[in-house]
């Protein structure tokens, strides 16, 4: 296999806020290859976003990496300081939001913003425009859709202005934070076949951060699940879905209501854990209906139960 | 005043053709509504104030004379020239019709005298006034409130709240004496009152000073008209500059906490850059409040006058005060009332033009 | 008897102990020791200074000294006791004012919030239009046609703020009839009179004092603008923005404390009021949030 296009290693976020230290990302490390579509999956509040966002170094204030490498295209991300890490920001890494209507300056053509991204990153006028038709087509709008204002858009097109902006530099890595949540159903489809195309023309990595295991499931290549801040268990789709090992893994599987089976789903029980104060040892064992003495006291090393497939939880790792 | 807010893109013609006819006819159409909710407004103070000056208890005409020695046939023959001895209802529709043509009467002190003549004749003065007062509270605040909003929570951020704070609450007449007692008396570095100087001759086309000095050519004339205004002008800024500061700090601070500045970093944008498309969209609501205020300018404004000997309308409606000149406070009261509802007219156009989201 | 004190003991625990955190304390805080210095001057005037304030204490325009802290004026009256006697006029007329717009503006609210339909239309109607109005203009007029005196000042003051106290009640009320408990009250057949009264009244409370406050900081300036336009009470009745007025036709001559003085006083009194509002508004957003 080629060199990963995304390498994070070890990655750490912390919120130092007036509450105290919210352990957001522990001890990450996931990569991904070339037109590789990874899902980072979990609940809400386990961490995936803030992974995302330091994919930019972009993590908001109070929060900081602690520690940790995130290698794009043999780039460093969060070792570059100032114009160097906002020229990588749209060149090598980009991202796209949950909320379309948030998102794009509602008083600035969207034109324009694509357009100012290129400028930006010093494109010459005339090839940046003719760029933003180009990149404005490739994502299924109108030429002349440019030209509008976000409010005049409904929200699948303003998603794909974001996107536009976002792959205009034609960047490594993309990172998309929910990027259907807000959409309606058949719009998702049609957001989620764009990133798909998107992802085999271009062949860049899409790095998609989802709290939906099921749309993981139908479009990812490989799936990250995510609890409490730690990547408690990785590996390429089909070996995830089909032979998941870690419990959190496999209870959320199940939570899923699947309209052939007769099963009613099942809801997990408890509550994911207050990153100020969490869990001792491995994050999962309160709700884990495997836990074992072990697990509350040590936090598990990931390990590589078959190739490429790894699993962070005492029952396949040994002490 | 149909604001479509979220409508599918349709196409049709060109761009700019639509663009350009949306924004015609959208216009005029948004012209006339706004102009006619101006009459309710207008209408309702007048007839407040006719009540108040005409109804309520007390003889204008004797508040005017005074009691003493006026035989009581030529008391009437005062009213009767003055049309107060119809009734009032008749009394109210034909002032009203009177100032629909633009007559507001004449003067209940110098007979004789054109109130519509004596307010034309001060209006520019005031306008010149309000306008640079305006212009200099937009400065101060606008500028305050953006490095508040930049330095936000630190000790610049608090300094600049509270200075915001108190100068709102400073007394226009005694900030006006002491910006005398200290630039024209101490320092003499401007004059104290005015508005040019006496022995400056200018030939004046508009009546505004400054605009007729440039328009003539008039060096001397200038220098002295700009001189005259600088001190009535800070008094009134810096006193209305607070509640912009407090809104541009605010707005400013909403905006670059919002999803798309965020977009922006995640996309590469230079900070600076940023910061110019946070502004941008920070100043919107700070021009709607500039409408809102310029009824609190208008009041300030006679104030200012007052303290510098300014020959606006404000003076012009303290010297009738002293008077007791019924129709001409009526008069000046109808004008202010006018002047803020088109006022409210021009900023909802500039509300319009800075802000796509609002079509009319 | 006693249902009023318990409702007055309820109010005060809600002013008192300031449940203001911060910054908003330190603000409420600063604008009562102003406030309350300046009722202090007005209360015991007498003790303050030895003078009559419309007498004549020495000779015309003494610069600041032991014997008159404040300088005298053209008819060598003591400044600092003009300044003392006329912390009375100004307060009694913003009182009054307040009071006054209180007792028209907040029923009208209520009654406008509470029913809705015709009444409040035209009600709002003209609350928009005098409140849309140069503030300033409107109570000068008002206070020609009433003529110049104490009690008219204040009447025309207060005029000005009562769409203040009718918008933020209308306001008020509107969000809270949205709220369950009045939908309860009312299904429970409680008069209307004692749904508003003791129902909603209490929980707009906090925001009639911020309003209060603000209010009054504003009429505080208006009170000295008529004054200083001799539409306030006549001399020689000590009275601060008279006084400045006074003042402004000796300006050339230099004689600063005749202006310095009675400004800086009208100007403190109003930044006091205004502290306090700002401070306590500080806790409504709190409490809103």
């Amino acid at each position: 296999m080629s060199e990963p296009v995304l390498v994070v290693e070890n990655l750490t976020v912390y919120y130092y806020t007036l509450k105290g230290i919210v352990r957001a990302v522990e001890e990450a490390s996931l990569k991904a290859y070339k037109g590789d579509m990874v899902a980072l999956v979990g609940e809400s509040g386990s961490g995936k976003s803030t992974l995302g966002y330091s994919l930019l170094n972009l993590v908001p204030p109070p929060g900081r990496v602690v520690k940790g490498r995130v290698i794009v295209g043999g780039v460093d991300i969060l070792s570059l300081r100032g114009d160097e890490l906002r020229r990588a920001r749209g060149s090598l890494v980009s991202m796209i939001f949950q909320d379309p209507f948030t998102t794009l300056d509602p008083v600035r053509r969207v034109g324009d913003q694509i357009l100012e991204v290129l400028l930006e990153h010093g494109v010459p006028l005339e090839e940046a425009k003719e760029r933003v038709v180009e990149v404005v087509k490739a994502v299924g709008l109108s030429e002349r859709m440019a030209k509008a204002y976000p409010h005049q858009l409904s929200g699948g097109q303003r998603q794909r202005i974001s996107i536009a902006a976002a792959i205009a530099l034609k960047p490594r890595v993309l990172v998309a934070d929910e990027p259907t949540t807000a959409l309606d159903v058949i719009v998702q489809k049609q957001i989620m076949d764009l990133l798909d195309e998107i992802r085999k023309t271009t062949g860049m990595a899409i790095i998609l951060i989802t709290h939906d295991i099921a749309l993981a499931a139908e479009r990812a290549s490989r799936i990250a699940v995510m609890y409490a801040g730690r990547i408690v268990e990785y590996g390429p789709k089909s070996k995830v879905i089909e032979n998941p090992l870690h419990p959190y893994t496999r209870a959320l599987l199940q939570s899923v209501p699947d309209i052939s089976s007769s099963e009613w789903p099942k809801p997990i029980p408890g509550m994911p854990p207050d990153l100020r104060k969490p869990p001792s040892g491995c994050r999962f064992h309160p709700r884990c209906p495997l836990a074992m003495k072990v697990c509350r006291e040590e936090n598990p090393g990931m390990v590589e139960v078959e190739p490429e497939h790894y699993v962070s939880c005492w029952l396949y790792a040994r002490r | 005043m149909t604001r479509i807010n979220t409508y599918k893109y349709v196409e049709c013609c060109s761009d700019e053709a639509r663009d350009l006819r949306w924004l015609f006819m959208g216009l005029l159409r948004y012209v006339a509504i706004r102009a006619a909710l101006i009459i309710p407004t207008v209408l309702i103070l007048y007839t407040l104030v006719f009540i108040v000056l005409r109804i309520l208890p007390g003889d204008p005409v004797l508040a005017v004379l005074g009691t003493k020695n006026i035989p009581p046939e030529q008391l009437e023959q005062i009213r009767h020239n003055l049309g107060l001895d119809k009734p009032y209802i008749v009394q109210y529709f034909e002032y009203l019709w009177n100032v629909l043509h633009g007559d507001f009467g004449t003067s209940m002190i110098i007979s004789g005298r054109s109130i519509t003549v004596d307010l034309l004749e001060r209006l520019p003065a005031t306008v010149e006034l309000a306008v640079a007062g305006l212009l200099v509270s937009l400065l101060i605040g606008v500028s305050t409130g953006f490095l508040a909003a930049v330095k936000r929570d630190t000790k610049v951020d608090l300094g600049l709240r509270v200075f915001g704070a108190v100068t709102y609450t400073l007394f226009i007449p005694w900030l006006g004496l002491m910006f005398q007692l200290i630039f024209a008396v101490w320092l003499r570095w401007l004059p104290a009152s005015g508005r040019i100087d006496p022995d400056v001759s200018l030939r004046t086309i508009t009546g505004f000073y400054i605009l007729d000095s440039i328009l003539t050519g008039n060096i001397d004339a200038l220098r002295s008209a700009l001189s005259h205004i600088i001190l009535p002008a800070l008094t009134l800024g810096l006193v209305l500059s607070g509640p912009y500061t407090r809104l541009v700090r605010s707005n400013l601070i909403k905006a670059l906490e919002s999803n798309y500045v965020f977009a922006y970093h995640a996309r590469g944008v230079r900070s600076s850059k940023i910061l110019l498309h946070a502004f941008r969209n920070a100043l919107i609501p700070v021009v709607t409040y500039a409408g809102l205020q310029f009824a609190l300018l208008l009041g300030g404004a006679v104030l200012t006058e007052t303290t510098f000997d300014w020959p606006g309308i404000g003076t012009y409606l303290v010297e009738k005060v002293g008077y007791r000149d019924y129709p001409a406070i009526q008069a000046v009261v109808i004008v202010f009332a006018f002047f803020v509802g088109v006022i409210s007219l021009i900023v909802d156009l500039i509300y319009a033009l800075l802000d796509p989201r609002i079509r009319y | 008897m006693e249902v009023l004190g318990r409702t007055l003991a309820r109010i005060l625990a809600k002013i008192i102990p300031l449940r203001v955190s911060g910054r908003g304390r330190i603000l409420v805080y600063t604008g009562l020791v102003i406030v309350l210095a300046v009722i202090f001057m007005a209360i015991a005037a007498p003790v303050l200074t030895p003078y009559d304030p419309t007498r004549r204490a020495g000779r015309s325009f003494q610069p600041p000294s032991w014997e008159h802290p404040f300088g005298t004026n053209n008819l060598g009256y003591d400044m600092w006791a003009r300044i003392v006697y006329g912390a009375r006029t100004i307060l009694i007329v913003v009182f009054l004012a307040i009071a006054i717009s209180m007792a028209i503006g907040i029923p009208l609210g209520l009654l406008s919030g509470y029913y809705g339909g015709g009444i409040d239309r035209a009600l709002s109607m003209v609350m928009d239009a005098i409140y849309a109005f140069p503030s300033l203009v409107l109570a000068i007029s008002l206070a020609v046609a009433l003529g110049p005196s104490l009690f008219n000042a204040a009447i025309a003051i207060a005029v000005i703020y009562v769409p203040t106290y009718f918008r933020m009640i209308r306001g008020q009320v509107l969000s809270v009839k949205e709220e369950l408990f009045i939908e309860v009250a009312k299904a429970l057949g409680i008069p209307t009179f004692r749904i508003i009264f003791k129902h909603i009244l209490p929980h707009i409370l906090p925001t009639i004092m911020v309003v209060f406050s603000l209010s009054a900081a504003d009429a505080v300036l208006t009170e000295a603008a008529l004054s200083y336009l001799g539409l306030s009470v006549q001399p020689p009745t000590p009275d601060w923005g008279y006084d400045l007025y006074k003042g402004k036709g000796f300006v050339l001559s230099g004689y600063w404390w005749l202006i310095f003085f009675p400004g800086l006083m009208i100007t403190l009194l109003a930044v006091g009021f205004a502290l306090i509002g700002e401070g306590l508004s500080e806790r409504v957003r709190r409490e809103q949030l």
